[in-house]
């Protein structure tokens, strides 16, 4: 009794100790360092353009500030005159010599927008996002630039110009304000994340189904009507096929559906009690899964993409699960196994060999997702809370340092990467109630992308 | 006038077809003639009346009741009893009652009394009336006739209900308790009977999990207890190919507060009917 409540300040310190470690690696993953202060003044509509400038200007700086590359500026410290073109910079006047010494300076004349407004205090800017739209030719037009506002020569400080065409409504300006962040965030190597999808299991129609939505939460929609169990899925790394977990014929099997047309594609199935939880090798040929094919514990299973050529990876009187190929080498699978005890990480070649565990022992983890550099895994652990009090993390795999992402608000799961790498989706149960949310590899930025019934096990894909 | 008695004769031979007949009854057409000629002498003779087969003045019968009975004579109420008569002798009705009418001569006729009846059937003819009667005897069953043998009253499912308990486990274990090794002990001996009685049935074993481990994970866990409980079942003699595991993970809990109490009852092997 002494010695636990002895050893409990040194599990504190101990967390306090693997600190900086932690920032390290989200820093790694996040590429944060050295991009800077973007200013993104609101862009003004000319004419019947202006009704969707509300939508476009907020869709613009999230979709920036989402990316976690750049410090914001405020909108507050923006100066009162803003370019809407190139043409708008006017560079400031030679100052005009005094005529006699010791005479005062003229009052300085009222100054056109030049680009140390932005770059200069209190913007402190690096780069400025700029533009407006009109309607021309029945269409929505953004003309938009973006500049490096830290140059001295303005011939040297544009990095895009370039116009962005789509219908006149708030979708075409969703549009414009993504394809018109996309281009700024490929500019510094980042990918956006508009066009990609999250798979997801939702109960919202009476019975858990699989759905998808984009990216930001928008355009949900059911893919599977099973009226059944439909669970746990895994999506292929080209986006095309989802394989998840169904009880439609009394045993848990895998189901496989194409996410282009949502028809079920053909999955041999083995005489099992179980078969369930699929992950795909990076080429998409094959498939890992949990299956009692061989009779007693649910171990780990390789097979081809129709389910044939089974070839099982694991042999241990434990259950083990939750098998994810490595996305960037495919030749390593992590796992959950209660072979040491209570739910853990391991790791093993893909031919199940050279088996090691991960999490060290502690709580229950699970969950594990790779990272698409094939180095981190984010999972879902208990540490530090009661059974089934998960949180997410994300561990470097080659040191097993691990950072803590969410802190008790409810219990976390489930989280898988965005194809950018940034990003993280995850489900959370806030109350009675669970959702999906987003949110950067550092923790911040968690934003809800469902709200109608109970939605969980979110896969993002490409 | 003698050419005609020739024809009427011809005819008459024609008809009967033998030359002896033909002469006696040409002697006798000869004499019906001559009588004739005797009461109205002058007016042409009427054309002789057709021969007459002589027969003897008829003897007018009562209708006679040959058969009349019902088979069987005591039914038990719903079932059927066949009324079968016969009636000899000139009639010109005949009848049953009650419920019947009129009927042929001889006949059969099912009948479906709801009381015991006496059934009265009536010949009359001109020479006079006849009455028999037959009596249904119809009993009320004392206990209604037993479903024989099966299928039994209860379903499967009322019975695996009832009967058949749940296998509790520990936390994070699949392996089977002592109260639930005398569970499964007498679940067996009800598993083993009701199969036998429901020889195409299937029973499932379904595993279950608390909510606090992943759902992946539970899907192994729950997998193994459902399997460890129909091991254990099969040991005892249950047959191994009636038993269908069938692992729920998390997916259909019983209860779904977050306590020791409802996470006690959802960590369970347990029985429903299967196909």
């Amino acid at each position: 009794m002494t010695k636990k409540t002895f050893i409990l300040p040194l599990l504190v310190l101990a967390a306090v100790a693997i600190v900086p470690a932690q920032n390290k690696m989200v820093v790694d993953i996040l590429k944060a360092g050295g991009k800077g202060t973007i200013a993104i003044p609101d862009f003004r509509g000319a004419a019947d353009a202006q009704q969707y400038m509300g939508t476009f200007n907020s869709v613009l700086w999230s979709e920036i500030e989402g990316s976690g590359l750049f410090n914001m500026a405020p909108k507050t410290l923006y100066p009162l005159t803003v370019p809407q073109t190139p043409q708008d910079f006017k560079p400031p006047q030679p100052q005009a010599q005094p005529a006699r010494r010791g005479a005062p300076s003229p009052a300085p004349a009222a100054q056109a927008p030049w680009l140390t407004d932005w770059s200069g205090p209190p913007v402190n800017a690096t780069y400025l996002a700029f533009g407006y739209t009109a309607v021309k030719d029945n269409q929505l037009v953004l003309f938009g630039w973006f500049y490096n506002v830290t140059q001295n020569d303005i011939s040297n400080a544009q990095a895009i110009g370039k116009l962005y065409f789509a219908s006149i409504d708030d979708k075409g300006a969703r549009k414009i304000a993504q394809e018109f962040a996309a281009d700024i965030l490929k500019t510094f190597g980042a990918s956006s994340l508009a066009g990609t999808k999250i798979v997801f299991v939702s109960q919202r129609s009476g019975t858990k189904e699989i759905w998808t939505m984009d990216y930001d939460g928008s355009n949900q929609k059911q893919l599977t009507s099973y009226r059944s169990i439909s669970t746990m899925p895994g999506v292929s790394p080209d986006g095309t096929k989802v394989a998840f977990t169904s009880f439609v014929r009394g045993t848990p099997e895998i189901l496989l559906h194409s996410l282009e047309t949502g028809r079920r594609l053909p999955f041999y199935n083995q005489n099992a009690s179980m078969n369930a939880q699929v992950d795909f090798t990076p080429d998409g040929k094959s498939v890992v899964f949990s299956s009692t094919a061989a009779g007693g514990y649910a171990q780990i299973y390789r097979a081809n993409i129709n389910g044939s050529g089974l070839q099982r990876l694991t042999n241990v009187r434990a259950v083990e699960v939750e098998p994810k190929v490595n996305p960037k080498t495919g030749n390593e699978v992590v796992f959950v196994s209660g072979r040491s005890g209570p739910q853990q990480i391991f790791k093993m070649s893909i031919d199940g060999a050279d088996v090691q565990q991960l999490t060290p022992g502690e709580g229950q983890a699970s969950n594990p997702a790779w990272h698409p550099d094939g180095q981190h895994i984010a999972f879902a652990w208990t540490r530090g809370f009661e059974p089934g009090n998960f949180n997410i993390f994300i561990m470097d795999v080659a040191t097993r340092e691990v950072v803590q992402l969410t802190h008790g608000a409810g219990r976390n799961e489930n989280p898988t990467w965005a194809p950018d790498g940034r990003h993280l989706v995850f489900s959370s149960r806030r109350g009675s109630s669970t959702q999906i949310y987003s949110m950067l590899a550092d923790g911040t930025d968690v934003k809800p992308l469902t709200t109608q019934g109970q939605n969980t096990m979110p896969v993002w894909s490409k | 006038m003698g050419s005609q008695s020739r024809m009427v004769s011809q005819n008459l031979t024609a008809r009967l077809g033998a030359r002896k007949v033909s002469a006696i009854v040409l002697a006798l057409s000869l004499s019906l003639f001559a009588a004739g000629c005797k009461k109205k002498a002058p007016a042409p003779p009427p054309p002789p009346p057709p021969p007459v087969v002589s027969k003897p003045a008829p003897v007018i019968e009562r209708p006679n009741v040959t058969q009349f009975e019902a088979e069987p004579t005591t039914i038990e109420k719903g079932q059927a009893s066949t009324l079968r008569w016969a009636v000899s002798g000139q009639t010109s009705s005949i009848s049953i009652a009650p419920g019947i009418g009129s009927v042929d001569a001889s006949g059969n006729r099912q009948v479906y009394p709801g009381a015991t009846t006496t059934y009265t059937l009536t010949a009359t003819g001109s020479g006079g009336t006849s009455t028999s009667t037959a009596t249904v005897r119809v009993t009320n069953p004392v206990v209604p006739p037993p479903p024989t043998p099966a299928p039994p009253s209860r379903t499967l499912a009322d019975i695996l209900k009832s009967d058949v308990k749940d296998a509790f486990f520990d936390y994070d274990k699949s392996d089977i308790r002592e109260d639930g090794r005398a569970v499964l002990t007498r679940n067996a001996d009800v598993l083993k009977s009701v199969l036998s009685q429901y020889p195409n049935a299937v029973v499932i074993v379904e595993g279950h999990a608390d909510e606090r481990g992943s759902a992946e994970y539970n899907l192994g866990l729950s997998d193994r207890r459902a399997t460890a409980a129909k091991e254990f079942l099969v040991q005892l003699g249950v047959p191994a190919d009636r038993l269908k595991p069938v692992s729920y993970g998390k997916e259909r809990p019983q209860c779904t507060e977050s306590n020791e109490g409802c996470w006690q009852r959802n960590r369970r092997a347990h029985f429903e009917a299967g196909q």
